[in-house]
């Protein structure tokens, strides 16, 4: 039994793990600028910079996220592909699209096509975080929005009346407050986005669900040295624990940050809070 | 995990030292991985089966740089024309649908009969549930006689939807159904063989002429010299050139 769950293939199944923590770990964040970006834009004061906010959170809220990872990663692939073609191969005669074949010159390969296997890996995964950056950051955006729209009037008008700039106020009363407003929204994405990840495999990176359908999978003697039958069910009930026990923990996590944020706030928690201190 | 890291360390090496002596790129080989014998990932997660032996033996013989890439059988000829990766390797039959898509070398294996695997031998083929791989051309078949055809994205899934009846039987190349109705006592296979397919070869993008002739000089050495049909033999594939 030791010995079976230490394949090489298993190997590959907990390195999986990992890549999914990863890549959670650095997509949050940016999804959250993104996000900060785009709710900062759509309130802007600026038109075409209020457009574009609102423009992104609608396009991509609006686009299945099954569709959008497959057609932005290709169209992302191509296009980076197609301007470094331009930059490096200026001299190539042959058009670049040929029927159903898109083809250009090795140079330009992204990456090259020399490169060893993980730097093919790693190019899929920094597109990956690229993708679910963009897709959850419109979704943030939206809760940023309506957070920064919930902070009190008051508070607002408040800080103008103190002469504060339009930035000041910004940066000084609203943000600071919004977050409260901003995290149930925040937390949900959360939840989405873990579960979200094995979309991985359609950006060809494999994630624990690839690996735990491959590892289940009947295994006939010829094969393998392990030959078992048709183990999915265990493999994916494994997989259910593991997602189970990490949004268990997560919730536990941002139930604190709220205690944290409700500090000191207007609000209903925020009240019941002083009350308990009081009391 | 050591191991891994030795192999792209090494791999690493042999890319830079081929791209040093000009003999070029790299060329990537996309195979499906779920296909035993044709192609699978051994107890170590590598490709191995029928396909590792032979590509690595053409692209020796080529003189190519080779390395191996899994992928969807889904998307295996997308991802193929928009450069992902170069060769197709992935016992895919050669037939006229795909051909207008992409370009096939010559066949490396002779048309091996699709064979039906059920749990019982009473199976109405004509009118029964009939599981396939997607894209496949047992899925044609099936699609085109009168027959119910379900389709999987996976091999292993049409196994399994035969036993836990979803699907009368599946029909798929012999040389993969047979080590599993061997090995599962509760599935057995049926008499009946359709021929269907013309031989499997690699599949290539319509603008890479010069690999296609390259991998078609090779695959005629190893047939002229006998080490092909060693290569069917020792992974029970039936037909020998």
């Amino acid at each position: 039994m030791a010995c079976y769950l230490t394949t090489g293939k298993h190997m590959s199944i907990y390195f999986s793990v990992i890549t999914v923590l990863v890549l959670l770990a650095i997509t949050a964040p940016i999804a959250l600028l993104f996000g900060f970006g785009g709710a900062s834009a759509a309130r802007s004061q600026i038109a075409p910079l209020r457009w574009f906010g609102k423009g992104y959170i609608a396009v991509v809220r609006g686009v299945p996220d099954i569709a959008f990872f497959l057609f932005f990663v290709i169209a992302l692939d191509q296009g980076i592909e197609y301007l470094r073609h331009k930059v490096l191969c200026p001299d190539w005669s042959e058009p670049i699209r040929q029927g159903n074949d898109f083809v250009v010159c090795q140079a330009a390969k992204m990456p090259l096509g020399s490169a060893p296997q993980w730097v093919h890996e790693t190019y899929g995964f920094a597109l990956a975080v690229l993708t679910f950056a963009i897709v959850f950051g419109a979704f943030a955006a939206n809760v940023l929005f309506g957070a920064m729209r919930a902070v009190p009037r008051a508070q607002l008008e408040t800080a103008e009346a103190y002469g504060m700039t339009q930035r000041q106020t910004f940066w000084r009363v609203l943000v600071p407050q919004m977050w409260v407003y901003a995290l149930p929204g925040l937390s949900n994405l959360w939840m989405v986005l873990i579960k979200a990840t094995p979309l991985l495999f359609l950006l060809g990176v494999e994630d624990i669900v690839y690996w735990a359908r491959e590892l289940g999978g009947t295994k006939t003697p010829r094969f393998t040295d392990y030959p078992h039958g048709d183990w999915r069910m265990w493999y994916f009930l494994a997989l259910l624990v593991f997602y189970l026990l990490f949004t268990r923990v997560s919730e536990v996590v941002l139930a604190r940050i709220m205690a944290r944020l409700t500090h000191g706030q207007a609000t209903a928690a925020g009240e019941a809070q002083r009350k308990a201190a009081v009391a | 995990m050591k191991h891994l890291i030795l192999s792209t360390a090494a791999l690493a090496l042999s890319a830079g030292l081929a791209l040093a002596d000009g003999h070029g790129k790299t060329v990537r080989l996309g195979t499906e991985g779920a296909y035993p014998p044709y192609n699978f990932l051994n107890d170590a997660g590598e490709v191995a089966g029928f396909e590792r032996d032979l590509g690595d033996e053409l692209c020796a013989r080529a003189e190519l740089t080779c390395e191996w890439v899994t992928n969807e059988w889904d998307s295996i000829i997308p991802n193929l024309v928009s450069g992902n990766y170069d060769v197709i390797i992935a016992g895919m039959s050669i037939t006229d649908e795909r051909d207008e898509v992409i370009d096939f070398t010559q066949n490396y294996t002779l048309p091996d009969p699709s064979a039906y695997v059920a749990a019982s031998a009473d199976v109405d083929l004509e009118n029964g549930v009939l599981a396939a791989q997607t894209n496949t051309i047992q899925a044609a078949f099936i699609a085109e006689s009168g027959a119910t055809l379900v389709e999987f994205a996976t091999p292993e899934e049409t196994i399994a939807a035969v036993k836990n009846g979803e699907a009368d039987a599946v029909l798929a190349d012999k040389a993969f159904l047979t080590p599993i109705a061997d090995a599962d006592p509760d599935l057995m296979m049926l008499e009946q063989e359709e021929l269907i397919g013309g031989g499997i070869g690699l599949g290539l993008r319509e603008s890479d002429t010069e690999l296609k002739e390259k991998f078609n000089a090779a695959i005629t050495s190893m047939k002229d010299d006998g080490s092909l049909n060693a290569l069917l033999t020792k992974w029970e594939i039936s037909g020998q050139f």
